[in-house]
Parts: structure tokens; sequence; C-alpha cells
């Protein structure tokens, strides 16, 4: 096992498999400490704080929410909003801006209104 | 007589120390780091938290359910197997990584400034196909300006020889150059549709270094609301090789962790990573004493996240390339539990 793998198991939220990768976002595009970035992503998911570090619940609400699960051998889900899929909903869910999905918009013509 | 417990030194050799070697580790680490930083030592409950961590003779220790972390992940894949596209994607799905990290094995801002495009489109194409954020990082290396490399007087060569206010001025024209090419690659990555950047190692070579990327932050923050952008320090202490700089108005020569997140997060960063840096000849118990000693007012202060830097030979972690499990295990869980980080 890596570095990774050992930092991962001992504290690390868990990515996709859990809600890390949305508390992650609130770090960087908003410098929210973790406490207040947990918060702040149980509330806009509908969801308790300790929810947010249980592969479970969180496996089932992104999929309610089509905010990307983790694909793998024994779970595709090929007809769920994935990858940059998914970070469409994300910004909304969050409320906050992505910028590969605003310029995706931008360089579909949707942000001329083609929608 | 004590039972001996398996533990590792900073170099990560397997060793056996007593209980009572390992609290007397953890007491002089402590102690050591308030000195050198002139901060307060860990109180009683957090050395006998930090002993109990280390006299566990579990193969990996973890934090308890509910107090994980963010992991952000810089220099995300081996990039030894695929493509770095595809180093993402297998990070994302295998290792639980809460961001990811492009990065270019020259991982210096000033290399891939003349292959800026091609690091855009590997952005741009694993945009695509991830979905946790995606960051671009590299080093401000300053040191990279300097002959016979770059086009500046190499002020470690005149140093030497006492001609100080020529190493100075070499050191304020590299901070120009360094500044620009920062926020030339930024601007690309942003342009890619980045979701941030790290700049990782700053101040490696100095106050000079440590200055270039404060003030590429502040073009970029003010540029770019939205951007992530993440701080990553090379060590415990900003090292005076030019001795005069100041970013309003603080000289930057000798900070320590509180000061240079302040000066951070006044310029525009979103996440600091403070660095302290390893004793291979001392134990993982005394260096994490130690490392932590130095960091915690740093956190207590703090009105960004701060992800200690806790990869090889930095935070407690050994210095080895394959750092073993149970002492990083050890260090992540210290982090949490004793030095409440937002992240790693």
């Amino acid at each position: 096992m890596g570095m990774q793998g050992a930092h991962a198991f001992a504290a690390g939220m868990g990515g996709m498999r859990t809600a890390g990768d949305l508390v992650a976002r609130m770090q960087m595009t908003r410098g929210m400490r973790l406490k207040d970035a947990k918060e702040y992503v149980a509330g806009k998911l509908g969801v308790s704080v300790m929810d947010l570090h249980d592969p479970l619940t969180m496996t089932e609400r992104r999929g309610e929410l089509q905010i990307g699960r983790i694909v793998d051998q024994d779970a595709f889900y090929a007809g769920e909003a994935n990858a940059i899929e998914a970070k469409f909903r994300i910004a909304d869910v969050l409320d906050v801006p992505i910028n590969c999905v605003e310029r995706f918009k931008d360089h579909a013509g949707w942000a001329a209104g083609r929608a | 007589m004590e039972t001996r417990l398996p533990t590792r030194m900073g170099d990560g050799s397997l060793v056996t120390m007593t209980r009572s070697e390992l609290r007397r580790d953890i007491e002089e680490g402590t102690l050591l780091g308030a000195k050198r930083a002139k901060v307060a030592p860990l109180t009683d409950d957090e050395l006998e938290h930090l002993l109990e961590i280390f006299a566990s003779a579990a193969a990996v220790v973890a934090v308890d359910l509910g107090d994980q972390l963010i992991l952000s992940c810089d220099g995300t894949g081996s990039q030894a197997v695929g493509s770095r596209v595809d180093d993402m994607r297998h990070w994302e799905a295998t290792l639980g990584p809460d961001l990811v990290e492009m990065y270019n094995m020259d991982y210096s801002y000033k290399a891939v400034k003349t292959i800026v495009n091609y690091e855009q489109q590997l952005v741009k194409n694993a945009q695509f196909m991830v979905t946790v954020p995606l960051q671009y990082g590299a080093m401000p290396d300053l040191g990279r300006y300097t002959q016979p490399d770059g086009p500046i007087p190499n002020w470690s060569t005149l140093l030497p020889l006492g001609r100080v206010a020529e190493a100075r001025a070499a050191q304020e024209e590299a901070v120009e150059l360094s500044v620009a090419d920062m926020v030339f690659v930024a601007d690309h990555m942003w342009e890619a549709g980045v979701d941030g950047v790290d700049f990782d190692t700053a101040g490696a070579a100095g106050d000079g270094d440590f200055l270039a990327t404060l003030r590429a932050i502040e073009v970029l923050r003010q540029r770019y609301p939205d951007l992530g952008i993440q701080v990553g320090m090379a060590g415990e202490f900003v090292l005076g090789m030019h001795g005069e700089l100041e970013y309003d108005g603080v000289r930057l020569a000798g900070l320590w962790p509180k000061e240079q997140m302040k000066l951070a997060a006044k310029a525009g960063a979103t996440v600091f990573g403070p660095a302290v840096n390893v004793n291979t000849s001392k134990s993982v118990a005394w260096n994490v004493a130690r490392a932590l000693t130095i960091v915690k007012p740093c956190v207590d202060e703090a009105t960004i996240p701060i992800h200690m830097n806790v990869g090889m030979g930095v935070g407690g972690v050994p210095m080895t390339p394959y750092p073993p499990a149970d002492a990083v295990s050890r260090v992540a869980k210290a982090c949490v539990e004793i030095g409440r980080m937002d992240g790693l």
C-alpha cells in the first residue's frame, strides 16, 4: 500500500465514495474550513454531517441527485450523470460556479441562450 | 522489564522502543519545536494522546468515523502506467482522493511555461473525465532563473564572495520573472477549465521564492475570484536568502507557519499547507511531536483551511520513497486528533 492509500485509510473522507470531493470544492473555491465546509455540503445535500462520511448513504444520495458515483466493475452507471455531466449538477446543488462547466456551456453556445 | 514496541525512525527504519522511551522522545520533540518556533509546547493531554497513538502495535491506525478530513493529493498519480489523464481517473476511482492534481514531471512553473499548451489540453481532457475537483500544480522554483540554467546572476555564487548587493538585486529580478511565469501558466490553466492551482514547495529558494508566490496569488485572486489557490510550503521557516524582502509590510525572512499562513490568506490563497522537515535520525514520534507543536498556532488562528504537508520527509512522514503505512497512518491520525487540521 502506498502513502496515498495509508492516508486515505487512516484519515481521508473518501472522495467520490462519500462526499469528500464536495467538501473539497468548498474549501478550494470558498476557503471554508473543514467544519464549515462539511455543514454547508450536508445542508445542500439534505443529509447529516455524519452521513457525508458513509459510502452507502452517499452512494444512494449521489445517485438520487445525479452528482456522480464511483464507476467500477461491480457498478456501472452508464445511464446516470458522471464526470463533466455530474459537475453541471454539482454546481447547482452546491451553488458554486465550476470553471469547466461554465466553459463547456460557453463553448457549446449555451451561455448565449442556445439551451 | 518494559515491553519493547515496534516503531519507526525518521528514515523509515523499523526499531523497537519502550513506552518510556517513546514518551521521552515525544516530550523532547515538543520542547525543541516550541523553543525553535517560539510557541507553546503541546499540553499534557496532547502528549498523552500522542503516546497512545505511537504505543499502539496496530499495523494501521485510523481516526474515528466522522472525523475524516480532506486529502489534497499534490502530484496525483504514478506517471508510470498509462497516461496522466488515466492517473486522475484511476486515483479518483480507487484511492479516494478528495481532489486530484495534474502535474508535469518537471514540476516547475518556469518549465511548464514552455509547454503550456500541451499541459492545457491535458487538463481540459481530464476535466471531461473526472468528477472530483482538479488542480494544476508546480513549484515556483526561483532558483531555476539563475545561471547557468536561467538568465539571472546566481546569488548562491555571489553571496559567498560577499557581493551581497548584487545577490539581492539578482533575486529581485528573478521574482519579477517568476511572478510573470506563474501567472502566465495559471491564466492558461484557467482557460482550460481547471478548478485550482497549487504553488508547491513555496519558499524553497528563500524569501524571494515566497514573495513571488504571494505576488502571483494576489494577481490571480483579482482576476479569478472562484479559482482555488493552494500554497504548500517547502520548509518550516522562510530562509532569508535576500533578507530584506517584505510583503504587505512584513519581512519574509524567518517567518514560521502562523505568519506564513496569514500572508498567504491575505494574498488570496484558499488553502495553506505548512511544512515541517523530518529529522531522519530521530523517531517518527519525536518528529510528529515537533511538527505539530510548530504548526498548531497556525491552525488555531487560520482563516482558511490548513492542509499539513505530510508527504515523504515532511510532517513526520519518514524520508524514504516508500513510507511505511504504519508510520503514515500514525502521522495522519495525530494530524487530525491533535493537530486539528482541515486536510492533508
